[in-house]
């Protein structure tokens, strides 16, 4: 059984944003890039149990990126994981990563796609059910647990009101979150280990964007918080309701 | 041409968040200059569907399959790509939820439609067709152009009030030819959350952290939330320690909601939790440390053990409820 990971870089969530060029663009000078954080913590955790535990048989990584992107490839493989592939394209529109990933993806035959639930730079969450469709398969999101047995996966997921589990039989894509697995950090036999393994590069047949960000805009600062007394809570009820209007 | 949009019920009863998806869709449809259609999966009376009218459907499109109870992506996408088709529609609205996120991305797919989640406003057509939505968790609002002939956007839940006028819809049955395949995953168990409201559709929200010290104190919180009739939330560490259950975790590791009103107890407001919460409207920080981060991120402040000051706030909810009532 062969899994196929997808990883996105993303800026860290603790780092400022900043705007550049008439805020068409976002300053990367002094953002701090990270692997995604559902694809490193829950997909990839997950894909190197199942490996561990005899059930998979090899784990590939993917990203779809320029060269900038390889320091997270990296840093995956040092966790683990067999071989990597970056797909050698600018990561804008998740229509036009799913392409890449689902092109690349028949080449190879998976029986098993894991993403994570969302990307924390755009949140469209896309990536995997646009895979899914493309494949011709099944997708299940917001997992949190996923048990294979042969050829069947049970997976539990977050549903609007609640928890669900599912069954269906691979190949199958699923999109990560908390629960499916513990977060790893990368020892040093990794790291060592990460430099020698394969990292190839793939030049994709170019898909049409089909959105791109005009321009941004950062969130107007807090008007500042206004402080109510300890005593005060029918003023701050009164607040709510004639001023916020919440209530 | 007409604007789709993807109507949710819950046995027979339509999603509050879907009225607002209908109504948005509507007015992306006057703009437009076009009608909508609603399309809406599952067994339920046809006089709610007639009721969709009151919201600006002209008509609604419906698949009265048992098996469609419980929502599933690829039949649904079946049904909206067959209902594009059979409608032209050039712009499909869904709510951005667990199914509409499920199912949008495969509509994309098959209609070779731009694709942009969790919109936070009209689009502005005199740019293209550009759509707001949150970035970098909540640092930033990206406005993307979607430049695609076919259009296919969810909406983030308590975006706009929602508004009923008079009116009513035709009905119609869809036809659609669904393959074994639409239903290959199979459901096996389902647990419902017994709180009083979901989280993801709660317009008021009440979350404790750390500093409620242990589950035995949630009763203040909860006590608060049932006042207001308000969902309840809660930290990452608290889930953690299993004070609250999963789901109710809320931050860039947890659930993302944008209700009207965020109570946070005790919470200090790391940038991890406020990532999950800085969409909320007004922000209300209870908390004894006046140097909490959180208080740079609220509207109202109160400095004060939670202990003391949930249960004077519950008192005063009551007070003015009975007043206002
Ligand atoms: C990668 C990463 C992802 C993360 N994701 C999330 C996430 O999704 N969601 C999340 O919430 N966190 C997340 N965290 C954790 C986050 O950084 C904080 O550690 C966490 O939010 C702190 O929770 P807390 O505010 O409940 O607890 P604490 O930080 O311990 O704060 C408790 C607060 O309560 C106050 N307090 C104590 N006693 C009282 C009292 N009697 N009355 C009033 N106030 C009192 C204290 O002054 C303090 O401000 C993440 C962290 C990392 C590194
Ligand atoms: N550029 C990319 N390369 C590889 N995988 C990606 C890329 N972008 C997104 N993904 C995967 O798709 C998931 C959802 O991303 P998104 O649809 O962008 O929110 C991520 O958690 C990744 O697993």
């Amino acid at each position: 059984m062969k899994i196929l990971v997808c990883i996105c870089q993303v800026p860290d969530t603790v780092t400022k944003i900043n705007l550049k060029n008439n805020d068409t663009a976002v300053e990367e000078n002094g953002v701090t890039f990270v692997i995604n954080p559902y694809d490193e913590w829950y997909a990839l955790v997950r894909a190197l149990e199942l490996k561990e535990t005899g059930l998979a048989q090899a784990v590939h990584l993917i990203t779809v990126g320029r060269t900038v992107t390889e320091p997270i490839i990296r840093k995956a493989l040092a966790l683990g994981g067999d071989e990597a592939v970056r797909i050698d394209a600018e990561s804008t529109d998740p229509y036009v990563v799913a392409h890449y990933i689902a092109a690349y993806a028949k080449t190879v035959g998976y029986d098993l796609v894991l993403c994570g639930k969302e990307s924390i730079d755009y949140a469209n969450g896309a990536v995997g059910p646009m895979v899914a469709e493309l494949l011709d398969l099944d997708h299940i999101g917001f997992a949190t647990s996923i048990v294979l047995d042969g050829n069947t996966a049970t997976v539990k997921r977050e549903i609007d009101s609640g928890e669900e589990t599912d069954s269906c039989s691979l190949p199958l894509v699923i999109s990560c979150q908390k629960g499916v697995a513990e977060a790893r950090i990368p020892n040093m036999r990794g790291i060592m280990a990460a430099r020698t393994k394969p990292l190839k590069i793939v030049v994709p047949a170019a898909v049409e964007n089909l959105t791109s960000v005009s321009y941004y805009e950062l969130p107007p600062a807090k008007a500042g918080v206004k402080i109510i007394g300890a005593d005060e809570m029918d003023e701050l009820v009164n607040l709510l309701h004639t001023v916020s209007k919440v209530i | 041409m007409s604007v789709l949009v993807f109507v949710e019920h819950i046995e027979g009863v339509i999603r509050k968040t879907s009225l607002e998806a209908l109504q948005y869709a509507s007015e992306i449809a006057k703009k437009l200059g076009t009608t909508t259609t609603a399309v809406v999966a599952g067994q339920i009376e046809e006089t709610a569907l007639q009721d969709l009218g009151a919201y600006d459907a002209q008509k609604v499109l419906y698949v009265a399959d048992a098996r469609l109870n419980e929502l599933n992506a690829r039949a649904c996408t079946r049904i909206l790509v067959t209902a594009a088709q059979k409608e032209n529609s050039q712009v499909i609205v869904l709510l951005h939820d667990v199914n509409g996120r499920a199912i949008a991305p495969r509509v994309a797919i098959q209609l070779k439609a731009g694709f942009v989640a969790g919109a936070l406003d009209f689009p502005d057509l005199e740019k293209g067709f550009v759509v707001k939505k949150s970035a970098f968790s909540g640092k930033a609002f990206a406005y993307v152009n979607i430049t695609s002939p076919v259009i296919i956007i969810t909406l983030s839940p308590n975006t706009f009030p929602i508004v009923k006028a008079e009116g009513t819809a035709t009905v119609e049955k869809l036809q659609v030819a669904f393959e074994d395949k639409d239903f290959a995953i199979k459901v096996k168990s389902v647990e419902k959350i017994t709180g009083e409201v979901p989280l993801a559709d709660a317009e008021l929200v009440v979350s404790g952290g750390r500093g409620m010290k242990g589950p035995e104190n949630w009763g203040l919180i909860e006590n608060l939330a049932h006042e207001l009739g308000a969902a309840t939330a809660c930290s990452r560490p608290v889930a953690d320690s299993n004070w609250r259950p999963h789901h109710e975790h809320v931050g860039q590791t947890g659930g993302t909601i944008r209700p009207n009103l965020y109570i946070a107890a005790g919470i200090s407001g790391a940038i991890q939790h406020l990532a999950g919460v800085s969409g909320s409207k007004t922000i209300v920080v209870i908390n004894k440390d006046p140097e909490a981060p959180f208080f740079k991120a609220a509207n109202y402040g109160v400095v004060g053990d939670v202990m003391e000051i949930l249960p004077k706030l519950t008192e005063a909810v009551k007070k003015f409820k009975a007043a206002h009532h």
